[in-house]
């Protein structure tokens, strides 16, 4: 585990932020914080990342009780981006690379690898000012990551990107990951979740409600439900299976069905009863998506 | 502490390598400079000399008595109405009609001239004609204009102070008084200005959002002793630029005198009233510098610089975390203008009482204001110049520094809790919560 999050408790004087938040971050992999906002996320990130302390439990990072020498080993990308404007692309990054713990050679040596990466060598005396948006977006991600941090935390990246840039950011992020390095990822956006997430954690009202690896995730949520798409009549009652609903699938013949599997009837029985009856074109299990998981888990705990 | 460091060098070479840093620390010595040379530059440089008629109805002026070191005074003689005409072409400036009865009606004399009389011209001949006018009134009474001249005396003090143990240094307290303002009002004038440029540091932080991504990195308090620290060292430099600069430029500008003066002391053999004359101006105008230089001599320079520098830190470090404290609390700059008002009251305050403190330096309010630590910077500075008991001195400072250590202490717990507020109105009553909020 790269982080072991033990009962954290953070009050503020009118609300309690988080209460008793228990979490296991594997190392390697995506996690995925979720959560509607107002949820405690933030509270949370600011705790791992050290800005605040909290008033009660404790954090364990790569097993060492979390203190401020692994402030170097963690990148924070804040959701609400932030640089000096006035200063110039290159030095600005040495110098936050510098916090970070990298002497200026090496902070230098990096970033430089890095702006020729990714194709940006022109910006480097550049004012901050003078870049676009998604240009300055681009450099606060390489100052996250520059100090080669064992945890990333990112703090919902891919807002203000472009498709393209959202796509070189996707394709950095796993590159990351298949260099060993552990990210929390925050975000609302469920696509991303589904794309990139190994483990979830959902957090609503200040608790964490909803934890696990995505496809377990997924499978506990999963309603039993299968989606036949078939030519001919259903002409008999099928048994253990409820008839969800039926339509005709576009201008053929086809016919659309979901069907719901009553307990402890296998998809096999389905298949067995259908097949005299129809010419099965389809037959596929309903998986539930995150958003709608997110949404049901929300509104159940609300 | 490493990373203190960092803080300290960007915040000093992000202000250093602007523009505005190099061109204030130009002007201020360039002005400094200009205000000591310029007076000198106009008494040297070579004056034109006016011509100016004068018609004696009076009988009283021989031209033997016109002589004078700034105006050709020629006596003409012919008709008043005629000369009106005539003057100007002539190539005289003015033309004063003396009255036969100047004697007895001293307002009767008329001056003409084409175009709008200068009032020093006005001046000077009128001057000219009252020493006359007066000469003669005194040598009808009876007294010689000598005896006259005697009587005119300037009386002038050396003032001396006495230490209890009856040691006598000679001060002069117009010239104390001179030094004293310009230290007092440097010391304001740079708390102010780098304590709200702490402030606007600590706003763009927080209005540029990068504020979370630092205090990932160091903790605040770090990020904040390191912009103080930087901003204060900025203040220092440009003191030292403007000290060298200020020594430079007018050490180069007396050189450029000094040819000049040279050669009128060759002239003053030779007697000519011309370069006399600009001598004795450069002379005469250089008088309140060797006010200022008595006031350098007989003050323990090494005392007054130390405790400038030490009044200046600390005061500054003392206002800059205050400063500090209200840049976190707010979003914008116009947002802070009510917060700042109660830290500039005591700076305002202490720039007043400082007029006070120079009038009487060994007054109660002069004593308290120079020990409270929020007005003892300007104020002791002010003080220093006229004498001050060491154990006042020690007692100041000894405040001050505790001052600053609470100062900063409070505004460390406001800066770290404000810096990451958004989106909240801010009260004074808010903020004194963020003291007692725990991390």
């Amino acid at each position: 585990m790269i982080l072991s999050i033990q009962d954290v408790v953070k009050r503020y004087s009118s609300h309690v932020a988080l209460d008793r938040v228990s979490l296991e971050i594997p190392k390697g992999k995506i996690f995925g914080l979720l959560g509607p906002n107002g949820a405690g996320k933030t509270s949370l990130i600011r705790i791992i990342t050290q800005i605040t302390a909290p008033d009660e439990g404790q954090i364990l990072f790569d097993g060492e009780r979390l203190s401020s020498k692994h402030v170097e080993q963690i990148g924070y990308l804040p959701e609400e981006r932030g640089l000096y404007k006035k200063m110039k692309v290159g030095e600005q990054l040495i110098y936050l690379a510098q916090l970070k713990g990298l002497t200026r050679q090496e902070a230098t040596t990096r970033l430089k690898d890095w702006f020729i990466r990714l194709d940006i060598k022109e910006w480097w005396d550049k004012q901050v000012d003078d870049l676009s948006k998604g240009m300055q977006q681009k450099t606060q991600f390489i100052s996250t990551v520059v100090h080669e941090p064992k945890l990333l935390i990112l703090d919902e990246p891919f807002s203000g990107f472009d498709p393209i840039n959202a796509n070189m950011l996707k394709d950095e992020i796993l590159a990351l990951k298949d260099r060993g390095t552990s990210i929390l990822f925050s975000t609302h956006r469920m696509e991303s979740v589904e794309e990139l997430c190994d483990s979830i954690a959902l957090i609503n009202h200040s608790k964490v409600v909803l934890t696990g690896e995505k496809d377990e995730v997924r499978n506990r949520f999963k309603a039993h439900q299968f989606e036949v798409l078939f030519e001919g009549d259903l002409t008999q009652e099928l048994k253990g299976v409820d008839l969800i609903s039926l339509e005709m699938s576009g201008n053929q013949s086809s016919k659309k069905a979901i069907f719901k599997l009553q307990e402890a009837v296998s998809p096999n029985h389905l298949l067995g009863q259908l097949i005299p009856q129809v010419q099965i074109q389809k037959f596929q299990e309903l998986i539930p998506s995150f958003n709608d998981i997110f949404i049901q888990v929300v509104q159940e705990t609300n | 502490m490493n990373k203190i460091f960092l803080v300290i060098k960007r915040e000093y070479l992000t202000r250093v390598s602007k523009k505005s840093f190099w061109i204030a620390s130009l002007v201020a010595p360039l002005l400094l400079t200009a205000i000591y040379a310029v007076p000198i530059w106009l008494a040297t440089r070579d004056k034109e000399v006016k011509q100016v008629a004068i018609w004696d109805g009076s009988g009283l002026f021989e031209q033997k008595d016109l002589a004078d070191k700034e105006i050709a005074f020629q006596l003409v003689k012919g008709d008043v109405a005629n000369i009106k005409k005539t003057f100007d072409k002539q190539g005289y400036s003015a033309f004063a009609a003396i009255p036969a009865d100047i004697l007895t009606n001293p307002q009767s004399l008329k001056i003409y001239s084409e175009k709008n009389l200068s009032l020093s011209l006005k001046n000077d001949i009128e001057r000219m004609v009252q020493n006359k006018v007066r000469e003669i009134l005194l040598r009808n009474a009876g007294i010689s204009t000598l005896k006259y001249k005697e009587t005119q005396v300037d009386i002038s003090s050396d003032t001396i102070t006495v230490s209890k143990q009856g040691a006598e240094t000679t001060s002069s307290s117009g010239g104390a008084m001179i030094l004293a303002a310009i230290l007092g009002f440097l010391l304001y004038l740079s708390l102010l200005l780098y304590g709200s440029q702490v402030m606007n540091g600590v706003i763009e932080e927080k209005s540029s959002r990068i504020i979370e991504v630092i205090i990932s990195s160091i903790k605040p308090y770090q990020l904040m002793l390191g912009k103080i620290l930087g901003v204060g060292m900025v203040g220092l430099t440009q003191f030292l630029l403007w000290i060298v600069l200020t020594i430079g430029l007018s050490t180069a500008t007396s050189k450029l005198y000094q040819a000049p003066s040279r050669m009128a002391t060759v002239a003053n053999s030779s007697n000519s009233d011309e370069l006399k004359k600009s001598v004795a101006k450069v002379e005469s105008s250089s008088q309140p510098m060797d006010e200022l230089n008595k006031v350098i001599e007989s003050t323990n320079i090494p005392l007054i610089l130390g405790s400038f520098f030490f009044y200046f830190l600390f005061g500054y470090l003392l206002y800059s975390s205050l400063f500090a404290a209200i840049g976190s609390a707010v979003e914008s700059a116009a947002e802070a203008q009510q917060f700042t008002f109660p830290v500039m009251i005591p700076i305002i305050l202490a720039f007043i009482l400082a007029q006070f403190t120079m009038q009487d330096p060994d007054s109660s309010i002069a004593f308290w204001a120079s020990i409270i630590p929020f007005t003892s910077p300007i104020n002791m500075m002010v003080r220093l110049p006229y004498g001050v008991p060491t154990w006042e001195i020690v007692l100041s400072m000894v405040l001050l520094v505790g001052g600053f250590l609470a100062c900063s202490w409070l505004s460390s717990r406001i800066y770290r809790v404000g810096i990451l507020m958004y989106g909240k109105k801010m009260t004074w009553k808010e903020i004194s919560k963020w003291v007692f909020y725990k991390n």
